[in-house]
């Protein structure tokens, strides 16, 4: 059924569809709307979930922790200071193997205070054995949402997932969606290692360096074997609903002589600029990362590479394009832009392309050297 | 009189310290609450006592989590045993520096959303695990590894901030006392909603006495009225028999004080004070008991 929401009600409606037992929730802007939405439908019965109104984000993923493990779906949302707020328990869902979803909504963190868009607080995220997946359009918010149930609670996978999409320029913005009923889509959960009175054991105890470096080990063969269970679950979506996903959406990319990385919806807006190139007779092509973690393997060679990032790492770099550079050899061209909720269009990314200089990170719009 | 079951749900070969309050409290509290039970345990004593993974010295399922986190864990862990048509007890066991310091917010929420679990904090009033650094919880005049000097505040008033949540059952107790422990616990988790229980938990090594004066110092701690063992059902307060007869008559509190190191060559003017504190504390209770508050 073909409707109109904003990216935030399209995660709440796919919730609705993935049905968890156990649904904490804290408010913090800008995805409040999601866990409004899902009161609302829990409210009138169109959901079935228990409510937690938790007294912080920390709490949030604590209860989250508590109930997943009893073998329950849960899920929760989040953005910016709560992600870091719940920090440590973010690391702990991971640890504790416990297949939790959540949505964050992208958005800067202070001080100054600022709700608009980046990605520095889920990219901050990165090691914390969480798969990430980042969306482009309100469709594509539902869609992942979706798929983030099956990939979690694969017993390949076990672990926890975040769907980020960014703060109100999908969070807030409305766009067409098909609402899919999901159906049997999403199998039942089956936690192998579920709290069971009948079979008692310690969960999370002390352990020792041996077993846990044996832990830490499990849970990166699993992030590598998840990359193959997206691709299932991807395949499996797009049999069932026509709607075609990958770990990178490439656009144009066949004979391009250069290639635009990013990440949400700036790699949507790169997309045009690559239509504005081509007219330009710049064989230019993108490639939007929609998984950071597991991290795609990027065919760039050849090719002149401009990753911009909306995110920082201080005396590093921009985190996607030193990840780039650590992973493929290439040189990239680095932009930093749009921090901060900072406007970036196709016509600026189309520049980002004309003065590229391989090996230069440039601040978009910061008139001195850096 | 209760029959108290034989079953231990806490096996022997714990890390324990010799003469541990917080185990001896435990035994009990997991006695009354039988096999199909489940502890949240943050950071604390106990998280090292279960032992070392893959082994566990306790006979029932422990989720050990993060220092903070332990209410809300159980919220989450309570909410989907219930959804699941479950009656599984739910029961966190925190020491004080996880309730009254840094779990106080997650405790504070879970009270207010009315979760079904028994909170159990085992006080040994300071961080004991990581060597008696000074908590909230630590008494006035205490030394401890960062007060060694004595504690200049008093103890933080853990009682009155869950009693002003009106959970319908709170009670406090002492791991001298297992009879009552135990009772409390079987009151407790025969309620439905958010319920307590505060255990003083005397601590060998780190209130400086020998370790086969556990049982005797608890007791100290209640018949000089230092620790007052009462309950609230429903708001309604019962001073237990032993503080009953503290009150009658108490001993001089200079003997629980001189039978542990942490409090030695502490200045008669703060015992004074803490006599005075010990005695408002227990004058409030009585008038609560009698309904003149």
């Amino acid at each position: 059924m073909l409707t109109v929401a904003t990216g935030n009600k399209a995660v709440a409606a796919a919730v609705k569809e993935a049905a968890p037992a156990v649904v904490a929730a804290y408010p913090i802007t800008p995805q409040t709307e999601i866990v409004e939405q899902i009161a609302e439908y829990v409210a009138a019965k169109e959901l079935k979930s228990q409510y937690i109104p938790v007294e912080s984000e920390h709490s949030a993923m604590a209860a989250c922790i508590g109930a997943s493990v009893t073998g329950a779906r849960t899920f929760t949302a989040t953005s910016s200071h709560g992600l870091h707020y719940m920090h440590e328990m973010v690391n702990w869902a991971a640890g504790a193997r416990l297949p939790i979803v959540m949505a964050n909504v992208n958005r800067a963190l202070g001080p100054g205070w600022n709700i608009w868009a980046e990605h520095t607080d889920a990219f901050q995220e990165r090691d914390t054995g969480w798969l990430q997946v980042y969306v482009g359009s309100v469709q594509e918010a539902y869609d992942a949402v979706l798929m983030a149930f099956c990939i979690a609670e694969d017993e390949r996978v076990l672990l926890p997932v975040m769907v980020n999409l960014d703060g109100f320029l999908l969070s807030h913005t409305m766009q067409p969606f098909d609402v899919t009923p999901v159906g049997d889509f999403i199998p039942p959960l089956h936690l192998p290692h579920a709290i069971d009175p009948a079979n008692p054991g310690g969960y999370g105890t002390l352990t020792g360096p041996d077993n846990y470096f044996a832990l830490r080990w499990d849970i990166e063969r699993s992030m590598r074997d998840a990359v193959s269970v997206i691709r299932e679950t991807q395949e499996r979506f797009f049999q069932r609903f026509g709607r075609r996903y990958d770990m990178v959406e490439e656009y144009r990319c066949e004979d391009a002589d250069v290639v635009v990385v990013a990440v949400g919806t700036l790699g949507r807006e790169a997309e045009v600029a690559v239509d504005l190139l081509r007219e330009e007779g710049v064989r230019a092509g993108s490639m939007r990362i929609r998984w950071l973690r597991p991290f795609p393997r990027l065919d760039l060679s050849g090719r002149d590479v401009v990753v911009i990032d909306r995110d920082y790492s201080f005396g590093f770099g921009g985190i996607l394009a030193r990840s780039i550079a650590a992973t493929t050899g290439v040189n990239p061209t680095s932009v930093i832009a749009g921090l901060g909720g900072q406007e970036v269009t196709y016509e600026d990314i189309a520049g980002f392309v004309r003065d590229r200089e391989p090996g230069k990170e440039t601040w978009f719009g910061v008139t001195n050297d850096v | 009189m209760t029959e108290i079951p034989r079953e231990d749900y806490i096996l022997k070969c714990t890390s324990a310290c010799a003469g541990c309050g917080d185990t001896l409290a435990l035994r009990y509290v997991l006695k009354a609450a039988g096999p199909d039970t489940v502890l949240v345990v943050p950071a604390c004593c106990t998280s090292v006592i279960q032992g070392i993974y893959p082994h566990t010295a306790f006979n029932v399922p422990v989720y050990n989590v993060a220092f903070a986190a332990a209410a809300a864990c159980a919220s989450g862990m309570s909410a989907a045993l219930r959804a699941a048509g479950k009656k599984t007890n739910v029961i966190v066991y925190a020491g004080d520096g996880g309730t009254v310091d840094i779990g106080i917010q997650a405790l504070s929420g879970a009270l207010e959303r009315g979760t079904d679990f028994l909170y159990i904090c085992y006080d040994n009033e300071a961080y004991g695990n990581t060597g008696m650094q000074r908590s909230g919880a630590t008494p006035l005049g205490a030394r401890t590894t960062t007060t060694p000097e004595g504690k200049l505040q008093p103890k933080k008033d853990l009682d009155a901030i869950v009693a002003a949540h009106r959970p319908p059952y709170m009670a406090t107790a002492c791991s001298a006392y297992p009879k009552d422990l135990f009772q409390k616990v079987q009151k407790a988790l025969s309620t439905r909603g958010p319920t307590f229980i505060h255990i003083l938990s005397p601590c060998p090594p780190g209130w400086r006495f020998p370790s086969e004066k556990t049982v005797e110092i608890g007791k100290l701690a209640v018949r000089t009225g230092m620790w007052i063992l009462y309950e609230r059902e429903q708001g309604k307060v019962t001073i237990n028999g032993p503080s009953r007869a503290a009150m009658v008559k108490p001993l001089p509190v200079e003997e629980y004080l001189s039978a542990q190191g942490r409090f030695k060559g502490i200045a008669p003017e703060t015992v004074a004070r803490m006599k005075d504190e010990a005695m408002a504390v227990a004058q409030r209770l009585q008038r609560e008991e009698e309904g003149v508050c």
